[in-house]
């Protein structure tokens, strides 16, 4: 990511420090993550002392320090969709992808995430991608869902 | 700035408006078991040993002294079969976390707390948040921080500073009521240099 456009997102933000959040927000939002240098650039602008930066960078699970797949993937492993076979899905998915849950792969394609209840159990089991939901998934069909991502 | 009458451990105590019951406490003579406070520093409410029975208008309730400003007529009990109870269940499980702490090992005979009561979980830290306090507000170098969070929250120095910042200081290690913050210096330093633990080892035991 340029320094341009990290300077553009913390000007949209009136290089407030209150805004600091928001600011690692667009960041993480535009290049799926956050690398050292805009981490730098930001303390820099909004003077606000790294130890602040990288704890809260750490704290919620929005934010990623590691280069993260195009595609989010998201398994839901909650409740209702566990017994409906969650499991069985994200071994499915773990085999044709080659990550594990907290993983991105080499090409940088698909990063992988399991979650607890996206709030829609009756379609269970579910997996959400790039905020997509798909319902309903058997094993044998998750081939064909991702598939649809380059 | 008005003066407010409270009662604590039977004695009358005088304390100004603003004052924490911690700081009118100690103020009267009385002392209050505590981890996380400091009196260069902003009150922080981390460890909760500090806590205290207040009365006030016939109601006990269980409050941080450290954070909790003094009240007209309060009464305010520092032990009690409650609060000790609760200061023993704190101690036994900090000290899964830091088992030889001199500061906690004390405390614990105090309280009969039980250093072997919960699995060890070593990780030397109790989280008090003094160093990465002390440095933020006091030295204002904020070379040490916490990352992550709940259970695997710890410490962390900014090695860009504290290469040019620590060596000259380390105020912050006594501080610390474990021994993990020196730990975790000396691994910054073997990683900003590794030749450096070998020149300046020695005197890093000696310090
Ligand atoms: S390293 Fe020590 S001083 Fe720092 S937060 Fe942990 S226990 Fe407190
Ligand atoms: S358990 Fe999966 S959506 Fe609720
Ligand atoms: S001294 Fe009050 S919470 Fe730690």
């Amino acid at each position: 990511m340029d320094k341009d456009r990290i300077d553009q997102i913390i000007d949209k933000h009136n290089c407030d420090p209150g805004y600091l959040i928001q600011v690692l927000l667009d960041i993480q939002a535009e290049n799926n993550w956050l690398p050292r240098e805009a981490l730098e650039r930001v303390a820099e602008r909004l003077q606000v002392p790294m130890t602040r930066i990288q704890h809260i960078a750490t704290f919620y699970k929005a934010f990623s320090l590691v280069p993260k797949g195009r595609h989010q993937i998201h398994i839901c492993v909650g409740t209702a969709c566990h017994v409906r076979g969650a499991s069985r899905v994200l071994d499915t998915v773990e085999g044709l992808t080659g990550i594990k849950p907290g993983e991105s792969d080499l090409d940088l394609k698909f990063s992988l995430e399991t979650v607890n209840c996206l709030g829609c159990c009756a379609l269970g089991p579910v997996v959400e991608i790039d905020g997509k939901t798909h319902g309903k998934m058997a094993p044998a069909q998750t081939a064909d869902v991702l598939k649809n991502y380059d | 700035m008005s003066e407010i009458l409270l009662k604590i451990d039977g004695k009358e105590v005088k304390a100004k408006e603003g004052m924490t019951v911690l700081e009118a406490a100690r103020s009267a003579g009385i002392s209050i078991p505590t981890l996380c406070h400091h009196e260069k520093l902003e009150p922080y409410g981390a460890c909760r040993l500090c806590i205290v029975e207040v009365e006030s208008r016939g109601w006990t309730r269980i409050v941080v002294s450290c954070v909790y400003p003094v009240e007209k007529n309060i009464i305010v009990r520092t032990r009690s079969e409650k609060i000790d109870r609760i200061r023993k269940m704190i101690l036994e499980l900090q000290l899964a976390h830091a088992p030889d702490s001199f500061i906690l090992q004390d405390l614990a005979k105090e309280y009969g707390a039980d250093r072997n009561r919960f699995e060890k979980e070593p990780s030397f830290c109790i989280h008090c948040g003094l160093c990465v306090r002390y440095c933020a507000e006091v030295k204002k170098k904020n070379a040490v921080g916490f990352v992550d969070r709940g259970i695997r929250k710890e410490i962390c120095f900014i090695p860009e500073i504290a290469s040019k910042e620590c060596w000259n200081c380390k105020e912050c290690f006594p501080l610390c009521p474990t021994e993990a913050l020196q730990a975790a210096y000396v691994l910054v330093e073997a990683l900003i240099s590794p030749t450096f633990l070998q020149t300046r080892g020695r005197e890093i035991g000696s310090g």
